[in-house]
Order: structure tokens, then C-alpha cells, then sequence
């Protein structure tokens, strides 16, 4: 059979956000990555009989946190179920999740697509559950478990089947990873399987404007694939999937559907770069949800709700979207201003004493982002103040340095903590005006002001304020790069004050 | 629930759920003590439930939330004390394959 022309991606994704919570979701072990094995456990987490879980607040309001982030409802009324399955890291032999009543749901997002348009994405709920511990593979004849994971809040987000493209999966991935960092939420780092993708994937054949439109085509099988841990596998699965379902579809044509075949679990293959069978319909597994009794439902009233909604305040895409309209710079310096909030805060901070947003960008996404990425940490984190940063990108606006200077400036104000106007003058790197420069600008103040130069001239009460106001402006001009006693000499001069 | 025949394939999948062995014998034991059981709970499908509420916990407590501050967790050796084997400072489990999350 030959390929058919009318193949339409449909996808979901299910995202897990581990919640960067200091303890664990129903027990009070801290919630810590890269400990040695089973430091971090308790009577509750490891499941021992009698022994009763009491949820952690803060897990709660993290999760309103990305739901209302995501524009979603949160029901005044919510609880939490078990899931049971067996597994050696579920030493419970249930996980404790949420079925039928989430903590917030109904909600979207609006994600990027190339030439600036974007694409709003329904999601369908932002449930809380807890993480499994973690088998580890290194031992030849066994398998290790380690239960400092089991436990750890993890937040599971999960989107309307509206995803068409691989483009669309991987701008909504970053989107999300963007945002729960934003947030403060998680470190979303996912090498640390912070933030794991489950992508579920289906073809529909037929008309590609009519999706769900059952008199106008169908469904391939939904190959549905769990843990993946990294963009490229993210991205490299939903391609491989969609050439896989394109290869079948040729083979057996209609016989390969969603009615005949049903859902299936695959998995991604690092080392092959490529998906494997895991399990078909038939050994789905019946995970038996039923009302947790251990613990007490979740009563969200307004008061609380407003609280948080306090707490996110502007969203990445807004704050791009002001950036480029304010501060004027491209959409790549946007993005990179974006990718976490304290970075941006620095940046608004820095314009808001004063500095030109131009010269601030200039020198975080220079000498910052350099020194960032050595630490391997965000801009924001390297440690200098929005007053520093301001203060020499004013040095930088009136030449009092140059951009050699600044940079050397910079990376010693990280260092030292120091003023730049300290470290420039300490370490000989101020820029030497000639008295030309200057005078160009006493000129410009004296032609814009002719009150105050008649009102100097004329000498009296109003001549020492008179003279004030034009070395302020003539301060001004320099962009506080001259010194006042070198304005005051001039206008001296000039006016014969 | 009672749509749903108590046959040997259910009691089959049950015991599978749970992990438990049985021999026919005892399946067919235990498939007519469970038929007893539910027909004995469907009585309450004879109650008239329209307007009560569903019930999620037994208790009328709401919102038994803890703040977000460590406390002690215990010493590996006790915690793993009743583990039935372990190599170093993991549990020891025949293979698996990948985590279940």
C-alpha cells in the first residue's frame, strides 16, 4: 500500500515537574537530590504499616502556583486517591495521586511558533501526586533501590490532545520548563529527572481539518512513551513515532488504527536512538484508584487563591513581549533576559535607577552571561547588585569608561563586590576627558537654558541655584561621567560666574 | 457492581493484582465466598442515595496540611533493617527494568 497524503499528528503530552519543596510530599525527610542511597527515608516513605502521611502545604501552593500560571481553575473542593500497582520502587505498592477530583484543572497555554505567531494549547488538569523511589541498574545480577526519590512531590500536568507538529511539542516543552522554573517551583533540571515528558502520540488519517470528526477518518494506534528526561529524546520520539506509525499506515492501511490496536506503551532507547514495544492493551494495568483515607481533603477558598495569585505576578511571555517593546532589543537578548525571573528583576531594577536598558542588556548578556556560564548559573546569580549594574552601564552611557574597561570593570565588581566607580578609579580605568568634551556640553546646557544662565549672570539670591541646576544638567549630559569640579570650572569660565 | 459475574477469570485477575498464588480449588473456594460478599454489600444499592453527597474521607476534617520544614529521618541501618537483602546502601531487588513513574 502506499503512503496516504492526509496524516495529521495529534498529541498530548503529560509533563512531571519534581517540586523543589525542602521535604518530602507526606513525610518531613528532606526532599534532596544526590545523597547516598536510603539517607532520606521514614516510616511513611518506605511504606511501613501504620504510619500515616500529612501533607505538605507548601506542595499544595506550589501546584496552585502552575496551574494558576496556566490559567487554570482551582476547585474549592479537592482529594487524593491510591494508584496501586507493584514496583520496586513503590514500596507502598500504591502511589498516592489524584483521580477524579485534581487540584486544578481546565486551563492553557499560549506558546511560540516560528514567524512570531502563537498557538494556545488547552490543558486539562495539574494534578499532585508523589515520585517513586529510584531502581538503579549499575549491579550485574540485580537491581538496586534507592527510596530517597519515593515521596518527593511531583507535579503532573497534562495537556489537550491539541499538539500537531513536533514543533509545537518542543516549544510547549520549553514553555513549561521555562515556566515552572520562573516560578520557583522546581529546578526543573532534567538530568536530575526533574522534569520528565510522556508524550502521547497518534496519527489521524484523513482530513487534517477535521480531527475527531469520526465520518472524516481515523486514529492510528496512541503510542504512548514515558520517562523521557531530555529535549532531544523528547523531540527524537515524537519524530521516530510519527515515522513509525507513517511506515505501518503503508503496510497494513486501515488495520492499523485505534480500534484494531489500541493503546501502547513504548520506550525511548538512548543507546539505539530509537522507540521499543513495552506493553499493548491487553497488559494495561489496572491501577484500582480509590478515595486516599489517610488523608484530608483540601478545602481552597478565595483568601487563598488570591494569595497566590499574588505570588506569580508577570509570566515570561508578558515580560518578552514588554521588553521588546520598551527596552527596545532584539528577540534573541529577549529570550535570554527571560529564561528566569530573578535575571529579568535585575535587569528592570538596573533601568529603574536610572541606567539606559540598552547598556544594561549590553553588559549582562556580555561579560554577565560569560561569567554565568562558566559558574553554571543564571545572570541573576552572579552576584552583582542592580545600583553596580546601573551605575557602570551611566559610566559606559558618558564615556567615563570604555567597553574594554567595562568589561574588566564588571568582572572585578563580581568578584570584589565593589562600586565600579571604586574599582575604575582604584585600578586607572576611568577615561581622561579633555576639557573639549566637557565644554561641548556646559555649550549645550547654556543654549537650553537661558533663565538660568541669565539668572547666574545677574548674580543675587538666585544665582548659587541657578548655577546648581546647570551643573546638574550639564551632569546630565555627561551621563555622569564628568566631574562636577571640572563642570563647575568651565561654567565659570563661560559665564564668568 | 453486582453487573459484573464473579467467574474464575475475575478471581484469576484479582489474585494476579495482588500478587497471590492459588490453586483451582481455592479459586473456586474463594469465587463463592466473594459472590456472598457482594451480594451481601449490594444491599446498600437499595438505599435511596439521590442528593447525598459523595463521601472522601470518613472524618469531616479539611486541610491537615504541614509546613515545609525537615525533620529527622531515620538511620539506614534501621531503615533497612527488616530488608530482606540489600548491597551497600541499596535495597536488593531481582532485576527490573527502568523505573515506574
Amino acid at each position: 500500500m502506499t503512503k496516504p497524503d492526509n496524516t495529521q499528528p495529534v498529541i498530548g503530552l503529560e509533563i512531571h515537574v519534581e517540586l523543589a519543596t525542602e521535604t518530602k510530599m507526606f513525610c518531613r525527610c528532606a526532599n534532596r537530590f544526590g545523597d547516598p542511597p536510603n539517607t532520606h527515608t521514614c516510616p511513611v516513605c518506605i511504606g511501613m504499616p501504620g504510619s500515616l502521611p500529612v501533607m505538605n502545604k507548601k506542595a499544595v501552593e506550589y501546584s496552585m502556583k502552575v496551574g494558576m500560571a496556566l490559567n487554570c481553575t482551582v476547585p474549592e473542593f479537592t482529594k487524593w486517591d491510591r494508584k496501586s500497582y507493584y514496583y520496586p520502587d513503590l514500596p507502598k505498592n500504591y502511589q498516592i495521586s489524584q483521580y477524579d477530583l485534581p487540584l486544578t484543572i481546565d486551563g492553557h497555554l499560549d506558546i511560540p511558533l516560528t514567524g512570531g505567531q502563537t498557538k494556545r494549547i488547552g490543558i486539562t488538569r495539574a494534578h499532585l501526586e508523589e515520585d517513586a523511589g529510584k531502581n538503579v541498574h549499575d549491579f550485574p545480577a540485580h537491581t538496586g533501590v534507592d527510596l530517597n526519590r519515593a515521596g518527593v512531590p511531583l507535579l503532573e500536568i497534562v495537556t489537550e490532545p491539541h499538539l500537531r507538529s513536533v514543533e509545537e511539542v518542543m516549544s510547549f516543552a520549553r514553555a513549561m520548563h521555562r515556566l515552572v522554573r520562573w516560578l520557583g517551583v522546581s529546578q526543573a533540571n532534567m538530568e536530575m529527572g526533574q522534569m520528565r515528558f510522556e508524550p502521547n502520540i497518534s496519527l489521524w488519517v484523513g482530513d487534517p481539518e477535521k480531527v475527531f470528526d469520526e465520518s472524516a477518518g481515523y486514529f492510528t494506534p496512541i503510542f504512548e512513551v514515558k520517562n523521557l528526561n531530555s529535549f532531544r529524546s523528547l523531540e527524537r520520539t515524537c519524530q521516530w513515532v510519527i515515522d513509525y506509525h507513517q511506515a505501518r499506515i503503508a503496510e497494513k492501511g486501515r488495520g492499523w488504527s485505534l480500534a484494531d490496536v489500541g493503546k501502547q506503551n513504548w520506550g525511548f532507547r538512548d543507546d539505539l536512538n530509537a522507540c521499543e514495544f513495552q506493553r499493548g492493551k491487553e497488559e494495561a494495568h489496572d491501577y484500582r484508584y480509590f478515595p486516599e483515607p489517610d488523608l484530608a481533603p483540601v478545602v481552597v477558598d478565595d483568601a487563598w487563591r488570591e494569595r497566590i495569585a499574588k505570588q506569580i505576578g508577570e509570566l515570561p511571555i508578558a515580560r518578552k513581549a514588554r521588553y521588546l517593546d520598551k527596552y527596545k532589543i532584539s528577540e534573541k537578548e529577549a529570550d535570554a533576559l527571560t529564561l528566569d525571573s530573578p535575571t529579568g528583576d535585575l535587569l528592570d531594577a538596573a533601568v529603574a535607577a536610572g541606567a539606559e536598558a540598552k547598556r544594561c542588556v549590553n553588559l549582562m548578556l556580555g561579560k554577565g552571561a560569560s561569567i554565568a556560564n562558566e559558574r553554571g548559573c543564571r545572570i541573576a546569580e552572579i552576584r552583582i547588585t542592580p545600583e553596580q549594574l546601573a551605575e557602570l552601564a551611566k559610566m559606559l552611557a558618558g564615556g567615563k569608561v570604555n567597553a574594554t574597561a567595562a568589561d574588566k570593570i564588571f568582572a572585578k565588581m563580581v568578584e570584589t563586590g565593589d562600586t565600579p566607580g571604586k574599582i575604575a578609579e582604584a585600578e586607572g580605568l576611568l577615561a581622561i576627558f579633555d576639557a573639549g568634551k566637557i565644554g561641548e556640553w556646559v555649550d549645550q546646557a547654556i543654549a537650553k537654558n537661558p533663565q538660568a544662565v541669565e539668572d547666574v549672570r545677574a548674580g543675587g539670591k538666585k544665582q548659587k541655584k541657578a548655577f546648581g541646576f546647570l551643573t546638574g544638567q550639564v551632569m546630565q549630559l555627561s551621563g555622569g561621567a564628568a566631574t562636577p569640579a571640572q563642570v563647575q570650572k568651565l561654567l565659570h569660565e563661560k559665564l564668568g560666574g | 457492581m453486582t453487573e459484573k459475574k464473579i467467574d474464575r477469570k475475575l478471581i484469576r485477575h484479582i489474585a494476579l493484582l495482588a500478587r497471590i498464588e492459588m490453586t483451582d480449588e481455592q479459586a473456586e473456594t474463594l469465587g463463592r465466598q466473594f459472590a456472598g460478599i457482594v451480594a451481601y454489600m449490594d444491599k446498600l444499592g437499595e438505599l435511596d442515595t439521590d442528593g447525598v453527597e459523595p463521601m472522601a474521607h470518613a472524618l469531616d476534617v479539611r486541610n491537615v496540611l504541614a509546613e515545609d520544614t525537615p525533620g529527622r529521618s531515620l538511620p539506614v541501618e534501621q531503615a533497612m533493617a527488616n530488608a530482606p537483602a540489600r548491597d551497600g546502601g541499596f535495597y536488593k531487588v531481582p532485576k527490573v527494568i527502568g523505573d515506574s513513574q
